[in-house]
């Protein structure tokens, strides 16, 4: 393998690594601490895909706003109860069959694929003329300025919707 | 001589030369507010208290490092190394004179605030692990305000990043080669101060700490070089704060050049402009009582950020014209 193979044998083994290891701990603090790690990895896997600004907003978006949020509500609640049930419950068969078969599944059809797509004008020294900022605001609010809009409309709604079942008066 | 041989040894001077600021900017602190509150300040250890630092940090190293019997070990462990690491890795980009910084990457400003934003966990982190109620509520405060706070520095920042077109911190320095940015954002300089004060958890926004009522906050539980290392965090925190306000609006190693001021080197001048702002820290700590926890949340959600929005508006609008 070459070098940059190993890099992203690394990060991908880490990352799958890293998502059982969060999923089967038993203090959920743990859980969101190994999520950061998680993160961490995923965003070395952007820049790793020259995707530098992608990278940065992965870390201070997710590391840095939703996981301290989880963090914060995991702290407000009780769970003295989670820490004693059991992770694995009597169904595991079952799900780790179905996991190994949808697993298989996706193995096939990405295995299946000889065909690439076309490569489009974003290449990687088309990025980098103008650096990954700039192409992707550009992008961003010429090509798919409605979708980019409609994304944060619906962003709106769902922020007035909480606001509105957590204060019954305003 | 290999590159990564160069890094390194650029490494382990900065490396090196942040430990001797914090050592000594916590001196400073004491003897600025000493003066302030007309006190000496330290007098004993060596000519007027400069040894002071070295003498307490050879106390912090030789003290009992006490873990509460109920804490979350590993997490109580790293938490205190998670803020100094964030701390001292947010140095690698920041550009000290023409041409030196360890790492020239173009998503400077961002780097800064992901790694700022990645510290605000070693507080937190503390603040659960110490399974004690002022550690708790510490570690609580601390997660909201560094939420709150983080939108509105990094909505200031945008301003700057528009006028320079570069997210890049020599660039950005380079872009205020006519004029600083200081005038042009004032309103953006004004909430990115402010800002800064929140993240870095220093008075008059100190309240994860604030000792009159938490005792010590996230810091309750810790003894020794751990509370040591919680320390350095915070004035590491506050050096690096103090550069990036310096790059951004204050032209960062550029100085007068004219007569004999051309000829001084531009580490001096950035360094005298990040000694600027620390003292602009002690002075604020000095003046202003700390806020209540609602009005903290009220400033930054209905002051600070609408401000730096209004601010983007305009510097877009004046661009365009």
């Amino acid at each position: 393998m070459t070098a940059p193979q190993w890099f992203f044998a690394y990060f991908a083994g880490m990352i799958t690594l890293l998502s059982v290891v969060m999923i089967t701990r038993r203090n959920p603090v743990h859980g969101v601490l190994w999520m950061l790690v998680l993160f961490v990895h995923i965003a070395g896997l952007y820049l790793f895909l020259n995707a530098e600004f992608l990278a940065a907003i992965q870390i201070i978006v997710y590391a840095g706003a939703i996981l301290v949020l989880f963090l914060f509500v995991i702290m407000l609640l009780n769970l003295k109860k989670e820490l004693t049930v059991r992770k694995v419950q009597k169904h595991w068969v079952l799900g780790a069959a179905i996991g190994v078969i949808f697993a298989l599944f996706v193995v096939t059809v990405v295995a299946g694929i000889t065909v690439l797509p076309p490569l489009g004008e974003y290449s990687i020294e088309a990025i980098r003329s103008e650096g990954s900022i700039m192409t992707l605001g550009k992008v961003m609010y010429t090509k798919y300025l409605l979708p980019f809009e409609i994304a944060s409309l619906v962003l709106l709604v769902a922020i007035v919707g909480a606001v509105v079942l957590a204060k019954k008066r305003i | 001589m290999p590159e990564w041989l160069w890094i390194f040894i650029k490494v382990f001077i900065v490396v090196n030369v942040l430990m001797l600021h914090v050592a000594y900017v916590v001196y400073f602190e004491r003897k600025v507010i000493g003066h302030m509150q007309a006190r000496l300040g330290p007098m004993r250890v060596g000519w007027h208290g400069l040894l002071q630092p070295i003498a307490d940090g050879i106390k912090l190293f030789f003290k009992e490092d006490i873990i509460p019997s109920n804490a979350d070990k590993p997490i109580f462990y790293i938490a205190p190394i998670i803020g100094l690491l964030a701390a001292i890795g947010s140095l690698a980009v920041i550009p000290m004179w023409e041409g030196f910084s360890i790492a020239d990457i173009n998503i400077g400003i961002l780097y800064i605030l992901a790694l700022s934003s990645v510290g605000s966990y070693s507080v937190i982190l503390a603040g659960w692990a110490s399974n004690s109620k002022y550690s708790f509520l510490g570690g609580l405060r601390s997660s909201a305000q560094v939420i709150s706070y983080e939108i509105a520095m990094g909505l200031s920042l945008v301003g700057v990043m528009m006028m320079a077109g570069s997210a890049n911190l020599s660039d950005i320095v380079r872009a205020q080669s006519e004029q600083w940015f200081l005038l042009p954002q004032i309103v953006a300089f004004f909430v990115f101060l402010m800002a800064a004060l929140a993240e870095t958890n220093r008075a008059p926004f100190d309240l994860p700490e604030a000792e009159t009522e938490l005792v010590a906050g996230y810091a309750t539980e810790y003894s020794g070089i751990r509370f040591g290392l919680f320390f350095m965090a915070e004035y590491a925190g506050m050096f690096v704060m103090s550069a990036l306000a310096v790059i951004c609006f204050l032209g960062g190693w550029s100085g007068p050049d004219f007569w004999i001021f051309a000829r001084v080197p531009g580490i001096v001048w950035f360094l005298l402009k990040v000694y600027a702002f620390i003292f602009f820290y002690f002075w604020v700590r000095a003046t202003l009582p700390r806020y209540r926890y609602d009005q903290l949340m009220g400033l930054g959600w209905k002051l600070f950020i609408p401000l730096a929005l209004a601010n983007i508006i305009f510097t877009g609008l004046i661009k365009l014209l």
